[in-house]
């Protein structure tokens, strides 16, 4: 193994720092917009009978924005971090890192405009239009030769098992968004799918669950392995478990797509299929997440006193959770009641706010200091404080949606003797109306959140270099 | 061969590569690589850990470059 001298090594941390700022920006933004639609569905005039403030424009917007404007961004922001520190030598491909930055953002902006304004290709997680699809697929095949250009120079012989994650959820997005967004476009911002009926819905879950398990898990597992074991300061727990949990995961997950569509037109062996491999995701799932977790075995007396830490554990446990809850749902017989309820909302968010949402804060928190020249946050006590009422807001809005899915779909199905449905819908959607407020209250605490961190944040940047100096432990 | 069969040796041909994979990783003999490969992350720190040392009174992280 070689090592060089890391002093000689000019690293190309301006990008990281760009995306590492948005990061926190699009969390603020993408959550407050999911305020705001829960806030709507509690009280309807919300929507300040304007078309541009509909639920069903800004909930497009919702995802967009925590997905690829947040997850994305931390991901840009970490993997590019990771790739220079792990390979040891600077970006490739000078300017083009740049591009991806402000591509991405032109991106994000684009969709801020477009979604609202009603523009929508309607495919869920894909909504945005033709020339944006475009433009995104050239990002991030820039993204793509970035990455893999760095790794091809690397100045050591390994590529550590970081980079395999990230290799794979760049090269599987690429596929999947070009796949997907195939469409004749009719008018400069309208286009029609090139698929069509029971093969497009199959290609639209094909796209829209990879991208859970390539984007929003593989990505965001590149994270885990390495900020989890620097901020515990130890080596993996297995390094050999890491190789057959990365071979596994991304061997499995492309196959799980078709239990999104149980029940449908789709072939009855396709929805087999999908629910077995989802099944079986569950082994490769938690081999990751107890690698994860035991890199702190001897060490957990550091999570009582580093709250960086416990945001990158914690997500862990979030990310075990709703990898158990996840291979259960797609059991064909429990779809049939967890199926279109807020059950399905409350599973997406522990996934998304406990375990993508944390990771990205832990691993942000670990940055922030790093690439600013400083020893450490502007204030520990604050990042406690974010790490409380966050992990509080996701409990609150989790189990609001488990108690309100689980109670529409038994009133869906319920029916009297004769024959007839026990309840109309409207019946159900009243009886939803506290969990919706109890989910609201989720929501303000994980913004409140992010608010207090920009401002620790910003604290940090701007204060002297090298002021803020690190607490020795003991 | 029909379609069918086509795709059931590729299956196994596939498991039979995850088997490869799993005892590759967990022979003895890649042991000692694995684990240099999992502290590798920490080369960086040891050696800012030296320099620092021998360069007194330096506030910034050597690792960082200044703006």
């Amino acid at each position: 193994m070689t090592t060089s001298n890391t002093s000689a090594v000019d690293y190309n941390f301006d990008v990281v720092r760009q995306f590492t700022v948005m990061t926190v920006i699009w969390g603020i933004v993408g959550t407050l917009v999911g305020v705001l639609i829960a806030g709507q569905l509690i009280w309807p005039a919300l929507n300040f009978d304007t078309p541009w403030l509909t639920y069903s424009r800004l909930r497009p917007l919702h995802t967009n924005a925590v997905i690829f404007a947040f997850g994305t961004s931390a991901l840009f922001a970490s993997s590019y971090y990771i790739v220079q520190r792990t390979c040891q030598t600077r970006l490739f491909g000078g300017k083009l890192a740049a591009f991806t930055f402000w591509g991405w953002q032109a991106v994000i902006v684009a969709a801020v405009i477009t979604l609202p304004l009603g523009y929508t290709s309607t495919k869920e997680y894909a909504e945005l239009e033709w020339p944006i699809d475009i433009l995104i697929a050239v990002v991030w095949i820039c993204y793509a030769i970035v990455f893999f250009g760095t790794l091809i120079k690397r100045k050591v012989s390994h590529i550590y098992v970081a980079n395999w994650f990230f290799g794979a959820f760049i090269l599987v997005i690429a596929v999947l968004h070009i796949g997907n967004s195939m469409a004749i476009p009719i008018s400069a911002m309208k286009s029609y799918s090139i698929y069509s009926g029971a093969i497009d819905a199959m290609m639209q879950w094909w796209y829209g669950h990879n991208a859970v398990g390539f984007l929003l898990t593989a990505g965001f597992l590149g994270m885990m392995y390495y900020f989890v074991p620097k901020q515990a300061e130890r080596p993996v727990y297995s390094y050999r478990l890491s190789i057959v949990h990365f071979w596994a995961l991304i061997s499995l997950y492309i196959w799980a797509g078709p239990h999104h569509l149980h029940y449908t037109a789709l072939p009855d062996w396709v929805q087999t299929v999908g629910m077995t491999m989802s099944i079986v995701l569950f082994l490769p799932s938690w081999g990751g997440m107890i690698n994860g977790i035991m890199t702190l075995s001897g060490a957990w007396h550091k999570l009582r006193t580093d709250p960086i830490l416990r945001f990158l554990i914690v997500s862990l446990s979030f990310y075990g959770m709703s990898t158990f809850e996840g291979p259960m749902m797609a059991i064909k017989s429990v779809n049939a009641l967890s199926h279109y309820t807020d059950w399905t909302i409350g599973h997406v968010h522990s996934g998304a706010l406990g375990w993508v949402a944390m990771i990205s804060i832990g691993a942000m928190y670990h940055l922030i200091p790093v690439l600013f020249n400083q020893g450490r946050m502007f204030s520990i006590r604050l990042i406690n404080v974010h790490f409380w009422l966050h992990t509080s807001g996701v409990v609150l809005y989790i189990v609001a949606m488990w108690i309100s899915g689980v109670m529409q779909g038994l009133m869906w199905r319920a029916v009297n003797s004769d024959g007839t449905l026990t309840y109309s819908f409207v019946e159900s959607l009243t009886a939803s109306y506290p969990f919706y407020f109890m989910r609201f209250i989720g929501g303000i605490l994980v913004v409140a959140g992010f608010i207090l961190m920009a401002y620790n944040m910003f604290k940090t940047i701007y204060a002297k270099d090298g002021s803020l100096k690190p607490i020795e432990a003991e | 061969m029909d379609y069918g069969t086509l795709r059931g040796l590729v299956a196994l041909l596939i498991l039979a590569l995850f088997v490869i994979i799993v005892i590759w990783s967990y022979s003895k003999k890649r042991s000692a690589a694995f684990d240099d490969i999992a502290n590798s992350i920490f080369e960086e720190d040891e050696l800012n850990k030296q320099t620092k040392q021998s360069h007194i009174d330096t506030n910034n992280k050597q690792e960082t470059n200044n703006v």
